[in-house]
């Protein structure tokens, strides 16, 4: 984050842009443009969201069968995950203003980790369902062996007509917070490799409480994401 | 910092300078370049359009091509044209100046928005390439999602996915601007009203354009994936679609009109001499619109099918809207009254956009009553008011603008009494074109037909002819800008209007740095500082302090 003039200070200094009056002045900048930006990252979401209460409201019985294709201890490791990457990202920022050089890197390694093992359990669910024909709109098709899997009383009714259409909504839904997540994870190991070279401190951090919001952002989603999903039974 | 008699412009040399900069000013100028190109293409679009009604049967393309052609026109005109227009062109330029600042917040997230914008210019021109799309600039399913509608339509798509990021970056670098980088001293109700315009269209940016993102992020998945949300063949609804997309476009038309509003309360107040009438009134009443511009997307809809309910509930809150624009009209026009009013060329596009304005205004009432709605729907009584308030108020504004910072941002005048001329052209093609749809529409005439009854031709003709009267004055005055660039072009003082808010007391064109440390600030409309020189000179402060 070089300013408009090159400068030789090599301290936190060098990360001042040459049209703020102050470090201060900077970082209060950078995050209300962030606080901004995730306002409009919300209304990017909130289509989605009102997809769902549509096709809920219009279509309960779909939702209810839907869902038991979901497994909600997956759902729920991942939330698990979510919220500890979370917290990693919360303590990065604390870490960074303290200066503490080690403990902010483990945690930024931590947040990276958490952050690819939710897309493992991702990846799994993804390819278990796809496998078996579990898929968006006119493609839903499951497999006998998954059907296996559904409750007994489910299996004796027949599934409800377009049921695709609610696993359209759940791949919309996911797979954009799966891309959060990859962009996410993409940020976070930029971060890193500025904290390995010992960037941020005290009286700079921006970028680590910048994507510590994000984060944030990104988890509250799945907070969401979970229940509407996965406990609707 | 630069020597003495450097500017933004010569200040850095070659286009490595240019495409690497991060300096507002210039990114304006690029904005201001691609927008300029975009809008003789779509310009070309309108032309081809009028030209082919000449005849009720049509006179020179095939039905086909006349339906690419209005498409092309309309998703030009308001995504590459209108939309980021007055805000990203004049409003990067000026918004930093305005507030005494050096930059805007996020000086590379400019660039980037730029890039961005530019990157979306170029997936339109590839639509063009590849046949086109012929939805019209709705989209509106099951139409346009159709299996085989090809790669223009994924084209065109993602351009607007693209653009609408570019708009979302420049609002957030906006609002964090003016909530940040004002100087000690001024306060929010101390900046010019442009600003305010621009925070409030900032605010719409951030909001809207993302739904409006989801929209066609759906729309790829939904053509390519067969999803089923909006197209009723796999099970979808279209009539979701129509809500997700006024939910943003409707806001889109005060994103667009908003700055428009801010350009005509700086130009007003400085062409009448009298400090603007109802400052508060006039800021507050942008905001008003913005929210309330959230809540009116269903009067887009109500021949669509939803609750008539709901209809009534967007009628209402459609006539709301009246209101704060009727505040911001009547505080200009009190502006005006015993002004001393110079009718140089900002000005008199400033009148036009008061006169067009004030009919496209009264127009939109017949059309946000549900009653009187529903037989205007669909014809060219919409395409006539859409163009009184988009291009009549917007353009006008827009050339406004142009005219009022081209001395500020080249540091040239152009020629006074053509511009004056052209500005009269381009009201008086104007009105040629689009009265005629007024009254067409009134009579019926439903809209994007390529062809059209004889009973109609001679008012489609004398629409015809208005439209190339436009053109003409549109191309006119654009050369003579550019002719004021020429070796030994009248070189511009750094006020040469007498206006009072801090871009104009730095020279023209300004230092790379904007100003050389914050000039004193006396209030962006108060006059009483100032005293005119005249000839090379121009306006001065009587305090003293002068660049």
């Amino acid at each position: 984050m070089a300013g408009h003039d090159a400068k030789t200070a090599s301290g936190p200094e060098q990360f001042l842009l040459d049209h703020f009056d102050s470090p201060a002045a900077q970082l209060h900048t950078a995050k209300l443009g962030m606080w901004v930006f995730l306002a409009s990252e919300i209304l990017f979401f909130s289509g989605l969201f009102t997809a769902y209460a549509v096709y809920r409201g219009n279509h309960p019985e779909m939702f209810a069968y839907g869902q038991h294709f979901l497994d909600w201890r997956m759902g729920a490791l991942n939330t698990v995950v979510l919220i500890t990457s979370s917290l990693a990202a919360a303590l990065s920022v604390r870490f960074a203003q303290l200066g503490q050089q080690t403990a902010l890197r483990r945690s930024l390694l931590a947040v990276i980790g958490c952050a690819i093992a939710f897309m493992v359990v991702k990846y799994l669910e993804y390819s278990h369902k796809i496998t078996n024909g579990v898929v968006w709109g006119d493609g839903f098709s499951p497999s006998p062996e998954i059907l296996a899997e559904l409750p007994a009383a489910l299996r004796a009714l027949p599934v409800p007509e377009g049921m695709g259409r609610f696993f359209s909504i759940y791949y919309c839904m996911t797979g954009l917070h799966g891309i959060h997540v990859l962009v996410g994870i993409g940020i976070y190991v930029w971060i890193y490799r500025h904290a390995a070279r010992g960037h941020y401190g005290p009286t700079y951090y921006n970028a680590v409480d910048n994507a510590a919001l994000y984060w944030h952002l990104v988890d509250l989603i799945w907070i969401f994401l979970f229940p509407l999903f996965y406990l609707i039974g | 910092m630069s020597t003495h008699g450097e500017n933004y412009l010569t200040a850095e040399r070659g286009w490595r300078s240019w495409i690497t900069t991060r300096d507002h000013k210039r990114i304006g100028v690029m904005y201001l370049t691609v927008i300029l190109i975009s809008v003789l293409l779509g310009g070309l679009f309108a032309l081809a359009v009028r030209l082919h009604l000449w005849n009720p049967d049509g006179l020179l393309v095939s039905n086909d091509v006349y339906n690419r052609l209005f498409t092309l026109h309309g998703a030009v005109m308001i995504f590459l044209f209108i939309i980021p227009g007055i805000p990203a062109a004049f409003g990067n330029f000026v918004l930093p100046m305005m507030l005494g600042a050096r930059d805007v917040a996020f000086p590379r997230l400019n660039l980037l928005s730029f890039y961005l914008y530019l990157a979306g210019t170029v997936f339109f021109l590839a639509v063009l390439v590849f046949g086109g799309i012929d939805t019209g600039w709705t989209l509106y399913p099951p139409y346009s999602f159709e299996s085989g509608k090809g790669l223009a339509l994924l084209l065109a798509l993602l351009g607007v996915f693209i653009i609408g990021f570019s708009s979302i970056l420049t609002g957030v670098n906006f609002i964090a601007t003016m909530h940040n980088m004002r100087p000690k001293g001024m306060g929010f109700f101390d900046m010019p009203l442009f600003a305010w315009g621009l925070y409030a269209t900032s605010i719409i940016q951030v909001i809207a354009t993302p739904v409006l993102g989801i929209t066609v992020a759906l729309g790829f998945v939904e053509y390519l994936f067969h999803i089923g949300l909006f197209m009723p063949e796999y099970g979808g609804d279209p009539v979701l679609f129509q809500h997700f997309f006024w939910f943003y476009s409707h806001p889109a038309v005060y994103i667009m009109i908003l700055p428009a509003m801010g350009v005509v309360s700086e130009v007003v107040s400085v062409f009448s001499r009298k400090p603007i009438f109802g400052y508060r009134f006039i800021a507050m009443s942008s905001i008003a619109i913005a929210i309330i511009g959230f809540l009116v997307w269903g009067h887009h809809m109500f021949v669509s099918g939803q609750s008539k309910w709901a209809s009534v509930i967007f009628s209402v809150l459609t006539l709301l809207v009246a209101i704060p624009s009727a505040i911001k009209v009547f505080n200009w026009l009190a502006t005006m009254y015993r002004g001393s009013i110079r009718l140089d060329t900002p000005m008199v596009y400033v009148l036009s956009f008061l006169l067009l304005f004030g009919v496209g205004g009264l127009t939109g009432l017949f059309l946000g009553s549900l009653s009187t709605d529903v037989p205007l729907h669909d014809t060219y009584f919409v395409v006539a008011h859409f163009h009184f308030v988009m291009v009549g108020s917007v353009l006008s504004a827009f050339m406004a603008a142009l005219h009022y910072w081209w001395p500020k941002m080249t540091g040239r005048l152009y020629d006074e009494r053509i511009g004056r001329w052209t500005a009269v052209m381009v009201l008086l093609g104007f009105l040629l074109t689009f009265v005629p749809q007024f009254i067409m529409g009134a009579e019926g005439a439903p809209r994007r037909y390529a062809t059209y009854p004889y009973e109609w031709e001679l008012l489609s003709r004398l629409s015809t002819v208005g439209a190339f009267v436009l053109g003409s004055g549109m191309f006119a005055s654009l050369i003579n800008l550019l002719q004021s660039l020429r070796r030994g072009g009248r070189r511009a003082p750094a006020n040469p209007w007498g206006a009072a808010t801090l871009e104009w007391f730095t020279t023209s064109p300004p230092d790379p740095h904007n100003f050389h440390g914050l000039p004193p600030l006396t209030g962006p409309y108060n006059f009483s500082v100032l005293q005119y020189i005249g000839g090379e000179t121009g306006w001065v402060r009587r305090d003293g302090y002068n660049v």
